[in-house]
């Protein structure tokens, strides 16, 4: 699919995303962590869009229904073009453009306002049944949290998208296990979600959501698949909350953290080594 | 704005339903980005023609009216204009939080068209009876509240509605209204609609209510009392130039509204007179109490919503002036 060096792309976005943290000293850093690949294949080889043109009206869209994953958003288009880095720095500043949760109306190249849990499956269905209904061939890419899957709305929108056979969405879920009070297990167990999303009608696919080669692969097979049996699809993404950020990783709570400078130090250091690991 | 009463006060022939489906068929004929969508009322809202003529343009969401707020404002960031029914009780206190994020948070361009407002859910009784779809909605910034009095109000809204650009809520008694304009009468949303003038107190009312108002205004005049009607089917923007003038001019204020009081068209109408006119003011409307079962007579008297209801109202206000 791409010649890009996902990788390489992956790991600059987590370092630069760490960035988008680093002046504020506290965030959603766990969940902006471990769908930090998944935006990198999205964003460098697989989305249609026009940096230069945010509101080209055939272009793909990506709604990140868990809105909280917003700074990996903004690293993202930022690195796609969208808009001038320095603007990263700006996060959740008084008068940002670029708030805690994704906002369509502040942030270029950012397609659906989300935070309210469960409410991106729906305005995602609904921008792939107007794509249908425009007779476009773009697609929408969803991005849900394992913890977002509590929510109700999620299983409406889901048995509707199967209903409709909105072939056009792609689903990712989160799968990192945790949430904001703790481990899924134990707070409300959500059991075998690549099961219930089978049930629900949908072409699933369960990977490890930190192998951007395992995820270009499970998008293309998903574009095969809709093609041949007109199903949305499900990739489940087998991921750790706080992937690769030293001091959110391994912690049962690490939904929204505060962190010291020297942690932030540590942490930024250990994404820049890994980063020039991967382009040695 | 353009408006001629009729000369007797009437059931109209036609449910406001057929009406609503009808212009929507007209419209989407000519616009092809309308769509109408349910939640497994279609045969309550009327909507099988629209169905019939547009099927890929007509979303049934199943019952899950939150997903169908949802869809609609994505549908809407495509360019569509979504008509989006169920009933409003649902399309309101259920799916608050959609229409808020999703809709109006996202600045996007949707209409949520609820049906059986306040008691005219007679039989399907308290559970399913409206009385707060207002006022959840009108604590939402940048909504715009409507309440059509009857097919000839509808039939000239509905194409306003859908050529504007914002989020709607659209409070539709989907029977047979009372009809209290001649055809080709024509309004502007966000203006009251001044019916009858007088000099001593303001009736403002809305929905079912409107009737009401214009037989309380007979049964006042009978006691000497002049008073003036004005048809508020916008609760917001609520259409303060008039409510301000009227109240200067009439020293007191009823407010009637098939909804209860707290938050609703007497809340909209207090909030303004307070600022700078603060006359007089009573509210005719359900006294912050559940609804319940039973025909709409019965219910109409049981939450005092009859024109001897405001008339008497209108007497208190009018002996409260200084």
């Amino acid at each position: 699919m791409s010649k890009q060096n996902l990788p390489l792309r992956a790991a600059e976005l987590r370092l630069e995303t760490l960035r988008v943290f680093e002046a504020r000293g506290f965030g959603h850093v766990g969940g902006a962590m471990s769908v930090v690949e998944t935006l990198a294949v999205l964003y460098n080889s697989v989305m249609r869009v026009r940096p230069e043109e945010p509101g080209w009206p055939e272009r793909d869209r990506l709604v990140c229904s868990k809105g909280h994953a917003g700074p990996t958003v903004y690293a993202a288009l930022a690195a796609r073009g969208f808009f001038d880095k320095e603007l990263l720095k700006t996060l959740n500043r008084p008068g940002t453009t670029l708030p805690s949760h994704c906002d369509m109306n502040k942030t270029p190249g950012v397609d659906m306002t989300t935070g309210s849990l469960g409410q991106g499956v729906s305005t995602a269905i609904g921008l792939a049944m107007g794509q249908k209904l425009r007779g476009q061939d773009a697609r929408t890419y969803l991005i849900v949290g394992d913890g977002e899957c509590n929510e109700g709305q999620v299983w409406e929108g889901l048995m509707l998208a199967a209903h409709r056979k909105l072939d056009n969405l792609i689903v990712f879920c989160d799968n990192n296990g945790q949430q904001l009070d703790g481990y899924i297990k134990n707070v409300l167990d959500t059991g075998d979600l690549a099961d219930k999303f089978r049930a629900f009608g949908f072409f699933t696919q369960s990977i490890n959501g930190h192998d951007t080669k395992a995820i270009e692969n499970a998008i293309e097979a998903a574009h095969k698949e809709g093609a041949a049996s007109h199903r949305p699809s499900m990739i489940v993404l087998d991921t750790k909350k706080g992937c690769g950020c030293t001091f959110a990783e391994d912690q049962e709570f690490n939904h929204h953290i505060a962190f010291t400078p020297e942690q932030m130090g540590e942490a930024l250091a250990a994404a820049q080594k890994k980063l020039e690991e991967v382009s040695a | 704005m353009s408006i001629k009463m009729k000369a007797v006060l009437e059931t109209e022939k036609n449910m406001m339903r057929d009406t609503y489906c009808r212009v929507l068929v007209e419209l989407a004929k000519r616009d092809e980005n309308i769509v109408a969508m349910d939640a497994d009322l279609m045969s309550s809202s009327g909507m099988k023609p629209f169905m019939q003529a547009f099927p890929d343009r007509f979303i049934n969401c199943g019952i899950a009216e939150a997903n169908m707020v949802g869809v609609a404002a994505g549908l809407s960031a495509m360019g569509f204009v979504p008509f989006a029914h169920t009933f409003g009780t649902f399309a309101t206190r259920r799916v608050c939080d959609q229409v808020f994020m999703s809709a109006a948070y996202a600045k996007l361009n949707v209409r949520i068209v609820g049906t059986d407002p306040g008691v005219c859910a007679a039989y399907n009784g308290g559970t399913h009876m409206p009385l707060e779809d207002m006022a959840v909605l009108r604590a939402i910034p940048e909504m715009i509240l409507i309440e059509p009095t009857d097919s000839v109000m509808l039939e000239n809204l509905l194409p306003q509605i859908a050529k504007q650009y914002g989020v709607y809520y659209i409070r539709l008694n989907r029977k047979n209204a009372v009809g209290v304009y001649e055809a080709g009468s024509t309004f502007q949303i966000g203006k009251g609609a001044l019916l009858r003038d007088g000099a001593d107190v303001t009736l403002f009312a809305s929905g079912i209510m409107v009737a009401e108002a214009l037989e309380a205004a007979k049964l006042l005049e009978e006691q000497d009392v002049s008073t003036r009607v004005v048809n508020l089917f916008t609760w917001k923007p609520v259409d303060t130039e008039l409510i301000m003038e009227s109240a200067k001019k009439t020293g007191a204020v009823i407010t009637c509204e098939n909804h209860n009081v707290v938050g609703g068209l007497g809340s909209a109408v207090a909030e303004t007179l307070v600022k700078a006119c603060p006359v007089p003011v009573e509210m005719i409307g359900v006294q912050d109490e559940f609804g319940e079962v039973g025909p709409e007579d019965y219910l109409r008297g049981r939450f005092c919503l009859n024109a001897v209801d405001i008339a008497a109202a209108a007497l208190r206000a009018v002996k409260r002036k200084g």
